[in-house]
């Protein structure tokens, strides 16, 4: 009897303890755990400046609800992929009346000279405004991937592969979502609810 | 004497492995994780757990796995120094250990249960990480990933050979009540 009694309260305590790891079954993955504890609980943003395209210094995490996507110009694979939904993004929210501004930010500044940058625009027809592309300064580079769980590891092939997705900071310049790249509505509403 | 040896080269060689988990996540998950397991297995004792205790011991086992089986776990020992602590102590004492207290307590069906889940379990992540669309694990690339999941169902294979086997060569046993230490036995007396 006892030995039931203790079984059940430790298959009670494995249960929480599962729930806790997987926050409440809800994210199995670190991408997940991502999605899931940043719409719960917004990260601050720091205060870092990007380098835009145009060359003007551009601070982050102020100027109302802002949709980031972090990229490398020199990507053959998903940075295009997302470059093109980017850019879908762009149109979806104008035809939604939706305004605000988007960022695509190279991880790779180093190699992502202004040019490159001005490059990967064209190509995805970011024109600046509300679209535009930009990076950081090198030494802010850690803190900036840290804030927004952004896991860069370099490829075989001289690239990198990395967690890509829609970012949003919000209105109190706080990371506060994470979205597919293609889940146009949920980023809508989402800015929608920001503004 | 020798366990606690080979416990202590195992600790050590699963520690030496932590050079290069962070570039192959067979060697983290199928390599450096079992080594643990196997080290906290091996930690020689003279204890017995009370018979109340069996239950809870393990189920301390059993989620200890479930919860390293998680790939956002993964993720976290390469990410996390909490995580990347807890990954030696919660294995070797959590699973290791804690399964070597009560695997030679519990019976036959009980044991034969696990193993079917242990194998089951490790086909099912084989699938997930060779066929998943997505990249499960931050930390690695898509190939590595397809790597570890052909690992997995090697693995299951291979236990599954290990634990069935001994089916084909074992001779039944009948359960005698005047010999009640004859029930808890190896895996091919459930046949």
């Amino acid at each position: 009897m006892r030995s039931a009694l203790y079984t059940i309260g430790a298959a009670v305590l494995g249960c929480a303890a599962l729930w806790q790891a997987t926050d409440g079954l809800r994210a199995i993955t670190a991408e997940g755990a991502r999605r899931v504890t940043i719409a719960d609980s917004p990260a601050p943003v720091p205060p870092i400046e990007l380098e835009t395209m145009s060359g003007e210094m551009r601070p982050l995490g102020s100027g109302g609800p802002t949709l980031i996507e972090f990229i490398y110009t020199t990507c053959p694979t998903i940075c295009q992929t997302s470059g093109g939904d980017f850019a879908e993004l762009r149109d979806h929210l104008h035809a939604s009346g939706l305004v605000v501004p988007m960022i695509s930010v190279s991880f790779d500044p180093e190699q992502d000279d202004l040019d490159a940058l001005r490059n990967y625009a064209e190509l995805h027809s970011a024109t600046g405004k509300p679209w535009t592309v930009a990076r950081p300064q090198v030494a802010d580079l850690p803190a900036l991937l840290r804030t927004f769980r952004v896991t860069v590891i370099p490829d075989n092939w001289g690239g990198y592969e990395h967690n890509i997705a829609v970012l949003l900071i919000n209105g109190d310049g706080k990371f506060a979502g994470v979205f597919d790249t293609r889940a146009f509505d949920d980023i809508a509403h989402a800015v929608e609810q920001a503004l | 004497m020798i366990k606690a040896l080979i416990s202590t080269v195992f600790f050590a060689s699963a520690a030496l492995a932590q050079t290069w988990v962070a570039d192959d996540p067979v060697i983290h998950v199928l390599v450096q994780m079992p080594l643990l397991a196997a080290a906290g297995y091996l930690l020689p004792h003279r204890f017995t757990l009370p018979h109340t205790m069996i239950g809870p011991v393990l189920l301390l086992a059993l989620v200890t796995c479930v919860i390293w089986m998680l790939p956002r776990s993964v993720d976290a020992a390469l990410s996390d120094t909490g995580w990347h602590l807890a990954k030696f102590v919660t294995l070797p004492l959590g699973s290791g250990l804690a399964l070597s207290l009560t695997w030679p307590t519990i019976g036959p069906v009980l044991r034969g249960f696990i193993k079917a889940q242990v194998i089951s379990m490790l086909l099912l992540l084989g699938f997930l990480y060779t066929h998943a669309p997505i990249r499960i694990c931050n930390s690695y690339l898509v190939e590595d990933q397809h790597r570890l999941g052909v690992g997995f169902v090697t693995v299951a294979l291979g236990l599954t050979l290990w634990w069935i086997i001994p089916a084909f060569l074992g001779k039944p046993i009948t359960l005698l009540k005047d010999k009640p230490h004859d029930l808890p036995g190896l895996g091919y007396k459930l046949f």
